[in-house]
């Protein structure tokens, strides 16, 4: 029997990740705002997931919420849009993985509880259970614990619905390998990983339905500022990467082998 | 003063820490020398003596949280044992270990405890100090001395930053494999019991799962990463793809070396789109901008690019050679140290002949 659900997606964007990164006093990115943006790959399965679920359980709907700049946000939604069916809940703040975290979840969680229409009771917040800027894994759970929410799941790869509203679930934990719980139901938290879905094919049709809806919501995305909460950058650098490469072009299978295994065995 | 709580775990045994439980205590052990500070030290565990008994040379002040509930990871049971132990310690600075268990619940803690954290942290210093060594260097000009700094990566292991925070009490959750666990003879522990009232326990765990039947190739523990690329599943001089060849090969070096198997996403995406595909690669094994930075003494990679998304799986690989057929590969530009010009399909079935020669 299906199961109709309210999913929130939290999502942010990201620079490119084939893009050049360059430190910059702040601190922040050097040509942060010109540089090509994608929503965050781990959130973007989570949007993923989030739509396959909405479509196998009729009634459900999918808001996805995104902070950042506004230009950049109508940006990374032209793609978006085609992908998957959702409404969009945009706020104009700041991009970058060096905001504080704590402040972000706060206003992230004032957005969704004041969302018009949401069930809490059915709520499932989805999103990536790591960014690809600040990467520190805590927003969604802080999010997730400021609307009240105590069941709740990290480096998801799987949620199967059962038919009484429960869910199992697959996270990752060391070794490789998954943890598998069973949830009584929503509300629930899911921070996703990969997951098991192949990012959707534009489908133009879906992205028209989606335009209806968002370029309205664009123009009125509210402005947010993040307090920094006592958070302070000593200094932020790129890696000390260089090293001398030896380029070996004129050695046989056999003698690559013989110096491999004395490198593989040597302590 | 600062007053330092290190939080800890044991493992699926119930009998012991978990190696990341054991190395936050070597590091709170550190901080707390250089800063003579308090050390408390919080143990959740069914039963809480054997690894009591283990932290009984730290002479730390013990507290733990014990029973049935507190033995499966699990939000609700580990952020309520948690936010119990933080409260009874009373303590400025709390560290944590980056297990998958403490990473689902530690910043739920810091929020309950009014306090705040930071995540992935690799190194910590009780004052301020640069970074030697690092490139493109921005100095934040207006940072004034504080107690502690932290180290930690930012854009997926790509941008190194030092931080520090004045608000109290600060959670700083520390990545695995920073420090050597704490080792030291077992003796008889005096552990204080804190009390939780749990509320309604809506989660189950029901057990782990390997993600396919056969071979386990990721072992976070080997002294060697192998590392392979989309290459093995693209046509070779003959006009064919040898998927199952390149399955073969695969195995056999990792059965001969013991090694931990990664893979490049567009290898692992491979599978979604139709394409043949390695069968025991899963989104698991994935490194580099959207999987795992593993930490290993040693790396080969074969039949990969060297494009910055790659290189980022390998940040915290000490020793890297590769083997690759373009001799442009991103990898002969600073990132290996040593890279093969050649077909990784012979290199590879001579070297695991050699591998099970010496073995046998």
């Amino acid at each position: 029997m299906p199961i109709p659900l309210h999913i929130v997606v939290c999502a942010g964007i990201v620079p490119d990740p084939l893009q050049t990164l360059e430190p910059i006093t702040g601190p922040g990115l050097k040509n942060e705002m010109l540089l090509p943006a994608v929503l965050d790959p781990w959130a973007a399965s989570a949007l993923y997931e989030a739509a396959a679920l909405a479509a196998k359980n009729p009634g459900s709907k999918v808001w996805l919420v995104s902070l950042g700049p506004k230009a950049k946000l109508q940006q990374v939604m032209m793609t978006i849009a085609q992908k998957v069916p959702f409404e969009l809940i945009p706020i104009d703040g700041p991009i970058g993985g060096f905001p504080d975290a704590h402040s972000t979840a706060a206003v992230l969680a004032e957005t969704i509880a004041a969302l018009p229409g949401l069930d809490r009771s059915r709520l499932l917040l989805f999103g990536g259970w790591e960014s690809a800027n600040r990467g520190a894994g805590v927003t969604l759970q802080l999010v997730g614990e400021r609307l009240g929410i105590t069941d709740q799941f990290q480096g998801v790869d799987q949620i199967t619905l059962r038919d009484d509203g429960s869910f199992e679930v697959l996270e990752r934990v060391e070794g490789g390998k998954h943890q598998v719980s069973v949830c009584l139901g929503a509300p629930a938290v899911l921070g996703w990983a990969t997951g098991n879905l192949a990012e959707p094919r534009n489908n133009p049709q879906i992205g028209m339905a989606n335009m209806r809806t968002l370029m309205p919501a664009l123009q009125k995305a509210k402005p947010a500022t993040l307090a920094p909460n006592g958070l302070r950058y000593v200094s932020v650098a790129l890696p000390k990467q260089q090293r001398t490469t030896r380029v070996v072009k004129d050695l046989t299978p056999d003698e690559i082998a013989a110096e491999l295994a004395a490198w593989i065995g040597a302590e | 003063m600062e007053s330092i709580l290190v939080l800890t775990h044991a493992d699926d045994t119930g009998a012991i820490l978990t190696k990341a439980s054991l190395e936050t205590v070597t590091a709170a052990l550190a901080l707390a020398a250089r800063l003579s500070a308090p050390l408390t030290i919080g143990i959740v565990a069914a039963d809480a003596t054997p690894p009591a008994n283990s932290l009984a040379a730290t002479g730390s002040r013990l507290l733990a949280v014990s029973g049935e509930p507190f033995a499966q990871p699990r939000y609700a049971t580990d952020a309520a044992a948690c936010e119990a132990l933080c409260r009874a310690a009373a303590a400025t600075i709390v560290l944590v270990p980056g297990s998958s268990r403490f990473t689902r619940i530690a910043a739920a803690v810091a929020h309950r405890l009014h306090g705040f954290i930071d995540t992935h942290i690799t190194s910590i210093a009780p004052q301020m100090q640069g970074a030697p060594g690092l490139a493109s260097e921005t100095r934040e000009s207006d940072s004034p001395p504080s107690a502690v700094e932290a180290t930690r990566w930012f854009y997926r292991q790509r941008i190194e930053a030092v931080l520090t925070r004045d608000a109290r009490p600060w959670f700083l959750l520390l990545d695995a494999g920073t420090n050597a666990p704490y080792a030291a003879e077992p003796g008889s522990a005096q552990v204080e019991q804190i009390p939780v009232t749990l509320a309604e326990i809506r989660t189950t765990v029901t057990g782990l799962r390997s993600p396919q039947q056969g071979t386990q190739t990721i072992r976070p523990d080997a002294k060697l990463l192998f590392v392979a690329g989309a290459g093995w599943t693209k046509k070779q001089p003959d006009g064919q793809t040898h998927v199952p060849e390149a399955a073969d090969l695969i195995l056999g070096f990792l059965r001969s070396t013991s090694a931990s198997l990664g893979s490049s996403k567009s290898l692992v995406d491979q599978g979604g789109e139709g394409q043949s595909v390695l069968p025991f690669l899963t989104h698991l094994n994935q490194i580099g901008q959207t999987g795992a930075t593993p930490r290993h003494p040693k790396g080969l990679s074969t039949c990969c690019h060297g494009e910055e998304p790659h290189v980022v799986g390998w940040r915290f690989i000490a020793e890297r050679r590769a083997i690759s057929l373009d001799p442009n590969c991103g990898w002969s530009r600073g990132k290996a140290d040593v890279v093969y010009v050649a077909d990784a399909f012979q290199v590879i079935l001579k070297l695991n002949a050699l591998l099970t020669q010496a073995q046998s």
